[in-house]
């Protein structure tokens, strides 16, 4: 089994959005529509000003309230890695799972099925990085299977500081900020 | 992409292939219709981008003839195989609709966008016969071309062919002609681009206004992000907490323009406690003892009235990067035509590197190699006596690029000599040239302007003849030969067709000089004759070339240490502490403070930058970056938006010194600037009614920009002395 | 000062959730009505309180099915993938309220037409024949009445918890986050079913004992709020942050004048009156138990749409 994870080193990321556009033109995401997107948060007050800029999206999370409110099977989680995906033909559009996701990952994509990021398992299963961890030009993100405690991913999170977005939420997220 | 968009864009590229076949065959469309590509399965397809001049190795993939996205080519030094999300997002510029598509020819007065649609043989006989015309009547030299970028080549070519030398870009007198000609003054050579910094192995990195991360030039980003990674020691000067001074050990809340106050007093510190590379200066210095003596005034406590920075901050940071030597990097910065001293700021900053010995050194300033590939074997290009029109009597004697500003003002005054014609080739002097009233008053006094662009800017709104470029996704360029880290050449070729009738620029150069009778100076066929007649030169494979994009040469020494000449081409042959070309030409011999003028009361000092996912004013329709950031808005400091009733979100109006009012902008109230200036993002605010997308969304800077002060040594026109103040009812 | 900007503009999620709007709160009303009709009428059928075919727990199926209809409309209208809608009864999902809900619904329809057959009214058993031949069937069942009456308010009470549990199932919405709302649901399911029953009904003591009874299901919906507020504001930031919403925020205004004085504390008062004969009865006071139970479905999807963990510190 493995346990696919996303690792993003806050210290490195510039916020210069080519995850996002990768991700848009790698799979076809439409205009005003985005599966990954850039947070940055600003405390303090001038010039004594913290900075982190940090690039969000679904989490995959390890208990995911999306799949469990899906009243059709349409959102389940994939064989592998527990990469949390939307059956397209399955999805009635009821936007349950929408509201479920403390994060707000989710979207109605305009043909009137719930999307979001896909941990690109198309280009993982082929063996490549998700089309935004390999754009990134300050090689910030890494993306791997912690099951493996050899993996980047595992070996970055036994290294560095870290935490998760909003774990309070209960959904035991996968995308982990180094800080 | 919008899917949607996509599918009505192929029933337009479908219709438009047919149409153009039918008429185009007689101007040599059918070269290009031979080599269309099979359309079934994906395609790898190496080019290099062209979203902005850093020229990155890119592998486009076409999928059923369908352009799907653009990757890095692994096999390209500088972008490591990794694209910026300018070059990512470069698909919207195939797909962009509100690209030209046809040859246009003004219908009525200059500026009222009132086009006729023409045929490519109408508009090129109709600027050949002008040309002649402004030939006979006032000599070749009366033409001036502004060009930007690599595409440019056969066009400057076609000028030199016609007997004009009067060829300018923004990219000197409006970007970084400043820190070449102070670089050049101390060490005897430019910064250039790609930029020569050793980033990645720099250990301290000083940041001076160069906003790595928003300034998205993608190895520089890569570099720092390696840096970053290894615990470089990070200082930046900035007026604003750009991204790069979020990461910065040490951040300096620098007061606008008083920066060559604060490089002095580090100069002053380094010496003073001589902390500096005692052994490079004393083997490679020329005049270090008038130069110390003469910068002994200029104390930590003296610079800070000016500056703002605390003394014990000026010490601690020029201790810190004292430590660090050599591998100490202060960066050039790139775009430095800011406040009128700007060479002088340059060579300080030069100075300041050379205190660190790093210039050929390992974390400093490497030597760039790139590969031996003859040029073209053209035949000599006609002689002028006349000097070049944009420097008359030498004004500015260390400009070694030609002045954009001085070939618009020799267009108003007619002096030293008249120019009646201007050929703008990828540049919009509209945004990219301070004062735009000054731009359309020289353009009134044109007898041709001519725009080739692959959207309608501003610039083309003002055209005669407006030439629909394809893009460089569709096209051929001249090969890059690249200067470097280590040697390369790179190939950018067409990976899908032009959706119009749109024509590369070669096409264009070609044609038109076979109407100018100068046939002779393009006497290959088509431009793959050309490159594969460069490649053998080479003794390379155009073979190679066209499929894997990029071809390598050989690791070449880039450090003294590995063997480059420690010759420097100054005239003392030495790194200039003193300079006494400076002085014979009456200017300061070391560079010395002069205080910026103070924002009037109520008045803020307008700053302007880069957004990582645009270019200047290129990239405004594009739908994909424009899905990431569709408007610009202004950066207010938190406490003034508050005196002021502001908050995020509102849209209010800039009103500069001047009186003039830009479209509506929405705040950004925030800690993260100083009180007495704002921040926009340069290249929004479009006011080409053809643009209609990026039609007025978000400000213009280059609207509000309207005084600038021009450098004495090289004319360059520095921008960030103007003012604005806020307009509420928006 | 905390500046948090973020890139994202996605629709109905951005910069607050917004997914759903009239549709669901409808749906939540009309099916917390008709499951607290159809409990009313399981407790006259129990209580064999039908005799005489006056009595109310005949005319709800017919009313029933057609609101619980209207409800199913606004449903479906609120789909984004309409073509699909069938996949809802291709599985079951134990986990998923609204798989449960669709399930609920399949079992409620027939119940309803149970319900309606045991009285076919003359005006559609004339035109229909086929109808008062089954009636005749299914009321030679021995006991029959009181099975559907069973039947009814089994059904009735999981209709109404689960048009509660359905909100508070998400529980990325603070607001929603608490299981107090399937009580909340059901007993105002039950008062504005009382009070709409208690309007139609035609024999007086009827009408008479449910004007008591959604006096009774007032004053407890005032209990239940108290303890739902309770809960969230003895809980964490968020949560606090949540009730606020409703309780001095956006929201407020529409909470307390419609829901609170409006929908229960007026109509509770005018209803003492009457029932203790001061005043007439007049269809005032259900109209506005109705009305008031309607806003407080649209106004908890809407606050609790508004409500979240990460962009708690925008509401502030
Ligand atoms: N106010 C203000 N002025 C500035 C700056 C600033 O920040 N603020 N920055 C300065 C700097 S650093 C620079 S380098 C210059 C840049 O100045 P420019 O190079 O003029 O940049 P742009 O404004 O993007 O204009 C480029 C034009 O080329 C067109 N173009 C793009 N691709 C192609 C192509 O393939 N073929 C053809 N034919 N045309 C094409 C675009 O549509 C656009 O009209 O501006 C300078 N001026
Ligand atoms: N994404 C993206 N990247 C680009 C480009 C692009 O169009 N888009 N263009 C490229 C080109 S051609 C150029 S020239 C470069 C330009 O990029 P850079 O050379 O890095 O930066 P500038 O545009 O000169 O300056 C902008 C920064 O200087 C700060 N600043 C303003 N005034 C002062 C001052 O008085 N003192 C100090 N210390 N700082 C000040 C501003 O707050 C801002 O952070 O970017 C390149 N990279
Ligand atoms: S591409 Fe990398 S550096 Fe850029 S925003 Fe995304 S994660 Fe950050
Ligand atoms: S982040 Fe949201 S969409 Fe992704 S798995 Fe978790 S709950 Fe589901
Ligand atoms: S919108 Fe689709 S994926 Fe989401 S819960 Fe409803 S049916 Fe499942
Ligand atoms: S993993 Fe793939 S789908 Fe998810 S954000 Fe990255 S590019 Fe998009
Ligand atoms: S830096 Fe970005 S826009 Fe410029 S050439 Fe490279 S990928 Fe293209
Ligand atoms: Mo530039």
């Amino acid at each position: 089994m493995a346990r696919f994870a996303m690792v993003i080193d806050t210290k490195k990321c510039v916020g210069c959005m080519d995850c996002v556009v990768a991700c848009k033109a790698e799979n076809k995401v439409p205009e005003g529509f985005n599966r990954d997107w850039i947070t940055t948060e600003a405390r303090g007050k001038f010039p004594t000003v913290q900075m982190e800029i940090r690039t969000e999206r679904c989490n995959h999370c390890g208990n995911p309230p999306c799949v469990h409110c899906c009243p059709t099977g349409a959102s389940h989680v994939h064989d592998l890695g527990g990469v949390v995906l939307v059956y397209h033909d399955l999805c009635i559009g009821c936007k349950a799972c929408l509201a479920s996701c403390p994060y707000d990952a989710r979207f109605i994509h305009p043909e009137g099925y719930a999307d979001k990021c896909t941990f690109c398992i198309h280009r993982v299963e082929k063996g490549q990085d998700p089309a935004c961890v390999s754009v990134c030009p300050t090689h910030c993100m890494y993306f791997g299977d912690l099951e493996d405690v050899h993996s980047m991913v595992s070996r970055l999170l036994a290294e560095r500081k870290w935490y998760a977005i909003a774990p309070e939420a209960g959904t035991d997220p996968q995308l982990f900020y180094l800080v | 992409m919008d899917s949607v968009s996509r599918r009505k864009f192929l029933k337009i590229g479908g219709a438009s292939v047919v149409l153009s076949a039918a008429t185009q065959s007689a101007l040599g469309r059918v070269e290009e219709l031979a080599k269309t590509k099979s359309s079934k399965g994906l395609e790898k397809i190496p080019t290099f981008c062209d979203i902005c001049f850093w020229k990155c190795g890119a592998i486009a993939y076409v999928e059923d003839g369908k352009l799907w996205k653009v990757e890095g080519n692994p096999l390209d030094p500088l972008s490591r195989g990794r694209l910026c999300p300018r070059g990512t997002g470069g698909i919207g510029a195939h797909y962009d609709p509100d690209r030209l598509k046809y040859p246009l020819m003004r219908k009525s007065v200059r500026g009222e966008e009132r086009w006729n649609q023409v045929t490519w043989d109408e508009a090129l006989t109709f600027i050949a016969d002008k040309m002649k015309k402004i030939k006979n009547d006032y000599g070749p030299e009366a033409m001036a071309l502004f060009s930007h970028g690599i595409g440019g080549n056969f066009i400057k070519h076609l000028f030199k062919a016609y007997g004009s030398a009067n060829i300018g870009a923004p990219s000197f007198a409006q970007c970084r002609g400043p820190r070449d000609v102070g670089f050049n003054l101390t060490f005897g050579e430019d910064v250039a681009s790609p930029e020569r910094t050793d980033i990645k192995n720099a250990q301290c990195l000083v940041l001076i206004g160069s906003h790595l991360g928003e300034n998205m030039h993608n190895t520089q980003v890569q570099e720092f992000s390696d840096a970053l990674a290894n615990g470089v020691s990070l200082i930046v000067v900035d007026p604003r907490v750009s991204v790069a001074a979020g990461k910065a050990k040490y951040y300096l809340p620098i007061k606008p323009g008083a920066d060559m106050a604060l490089l002095l007093a580090w100069m002053q510190v380094l010496v003073t406690e001589r902390l500096y590379n005692k052994p490079y200066v004393e083997k490679y210095g020329f005049g270090f003892d008038n130069f110390a003596a003469e910068i002994l005034p200029y104390s930590p406590e003296w610079a800070y009235p000016e500056t703002g920075i605390e003394p014990e901050v000026i010490r601690a940071t020029a201790r810190e990067m004292a430590r660090y030597q050599p591998a100490t990097l202060i960066h050039p910065g790139r775009h430095v035509t800011w406040y009128g001293d700007d060479a002088q700021r340059s060579r300080a900053i030069a100075l300041l590197n050379a205190l660190m010995g790093n210039w050929g050194v390992k974390g400093g300033f490497y030597y760039p190699v790139s590969m031996d590939v003859p040029s073209y074997p053209y035949p000599e290009y006609p002689h002028s006596d006349k000097p070049k029109v944009d420097n008359p009597d030498n004004k500015f004697p260390f400009a070694h690029e030609v002045n954009t500003n001085g070939i618009r003002k020799a267009t108003i005054s007619g002096e030293p000599y008249p120019v009646k014609g201007w050929f703008v080739y990828a540049t919009n002097l509209i945004h990219a040239l301070p004062d735009e009233q000054e731009t359309i008053r020289a353009i009134q006094n044109l007898d041709l302007l001519v725009v080739i662009d692959v959207i309608p800017a501003e610039i083309a709104g003002w055209a005669d003849v407006v030439l629909p470029e394809a893009v460089y996704l569709e096209r051929h360029d001249d090969l890059n030969v690249e200067w470097f880290r280590e040697p390369f050449i790179s190939l950018r070729q067409p990976v899908v067709e032009a959706p119009h009738d749109q024509k590369p620029n070669w096409w264009i150069a070609k044609k038109l000089a076979d109407k100018l009778d100068l046939g002779h100076y393009f006497p290959w066929k088509d431009i793959e004759e050309y490159l594969e007649h460069r490649l053998n030169a080479a003794g390379l494979s155009y073979g190679q070339l066209k499929k894997e994009g990029i071809i390598r040469g050989e690791k070449q020494p880039i450090y003294f240490a590995e063997g480059v000449p420690d010759v420097f081409p100054t005239p003392s042959g030495k790194i200039e502490f003193y300079s006494l070309q400076l002085a014979e030409a009456g200017f300061d011999p070391v560079p010395k403070y002069t205080q910026p003028a103070p924002p009037p009361a109520g008045f803020f000092r307008l700053l302007y930058g880069r957004a990582p996912v645009h270019s200047f004013s290129r990239t405004q329709s594009n739908r994909v970056l424009m899905d990431m950031i569709g408007e610009n808005e202004v950066w207010i400091n938190q406490d003034i938006a508050n005196r002021y009733g502001l908050k995020s979100g509102d849209f209010i109006r800039l009103k500069n010194q001047d009186g003039v009012i830009s479209n509506r902008i929405k705040v950004k109230a925030t800690e993260r600037i100083r009180t007495d200036c704002v921040y926009m993002i340069h290249g929004f605010g479009h006011n080409s009614r053809m643009l209609k997308f990026a039609y007025q969304k978000g400000a213009s800077d280059a609207q509000l920009i309207t005084r600038y002060k021009t450098d004495p040594l090289m004319g360059g026109t520095a921008m960030n002395v103007n003012f604005v103040t806020f307009e509420l009812e928006a | 000062m905390n500046e948090l900007t973020t890139t994202r503009h996605n629709e109905l999620i951005d910069p607050i959730v917004h997914v759903w709007g009239w549709e669901i709160p409808v749906y939540l009303f009309l099916g917390g009505l008709v499951a607290g009709m159809m409990i009313i009428a399981g407790y006259f059928f129990i209580k064999g309180r039908d005799e005489g075919h006056e009595c109310v727990c005949y005319q709800v199926p017919l009313i029933g099915l057609f609101l619980l209809s209207l409800g199913m409309l606004a449903l479906f209208l609120d789909l984004e993938h309409k073509a699909y809608v069938w996949r809802v009864y291709t599985t079951f999902k134990i986990k998923s309220p609204m798989s449960w809900g669709s399930w609920i619904l399949l079992l409620v329809y027939p119940a309803l037409l149970v319900n309606f057959l045991l009285n076919v009214p003359a005006w559609i058993g004339d035109r229909l024949a086929f109808l008062k031949i089954w009636s005749q069937k299914i009321l030679a069942i021995k006991n029959i009445k009181r099975h559907v009456g069973k039947v009814n308010l089994v059904l009735g009470i999981m209709l109404g918890i689960y048009t509660g549990i359905l909100l508070s199932s998400l529980g990325a919405r603070p607001l929603w986050n608490s299981a107090i709302l399937g009580v909340l649901f059901l007993v105002s399911g039950l008062s504005t079913a009382s009070a709409l029953v208690h309007m139609i009904a035609r024999d007086r003591a009827e009408s008479e004992m449910l004007a008591r009874a959604d006096n009774l299901f007032l004053t407890i919906e005032l209990f239940v709020f108290a303890l739902f507020f309770i809960a969230l504001l003895s809980s964490t930031e968020v949560q606090i942050q949540s009730a606020m919403l409703l309780l001095t925020g956006p929201f407020a205004a529409v909470f307390w004048v419609f829901v609170i004085l409006m929908g229960i504390l007026i109509p509770l008062f005018i209803q003492n009156l009457s029932v203790s004969h001061r005043i007439k009865h007049t269809p005032v006071a259900p109209i506005m138990v109705i009305v008031g139970g309607f806003v407080l479905r649209l106004v908890l999807v809407q606050a609790g749409q508004y409500s979240h963990y990460l962009n708690a510190h925008f509401l502030k």
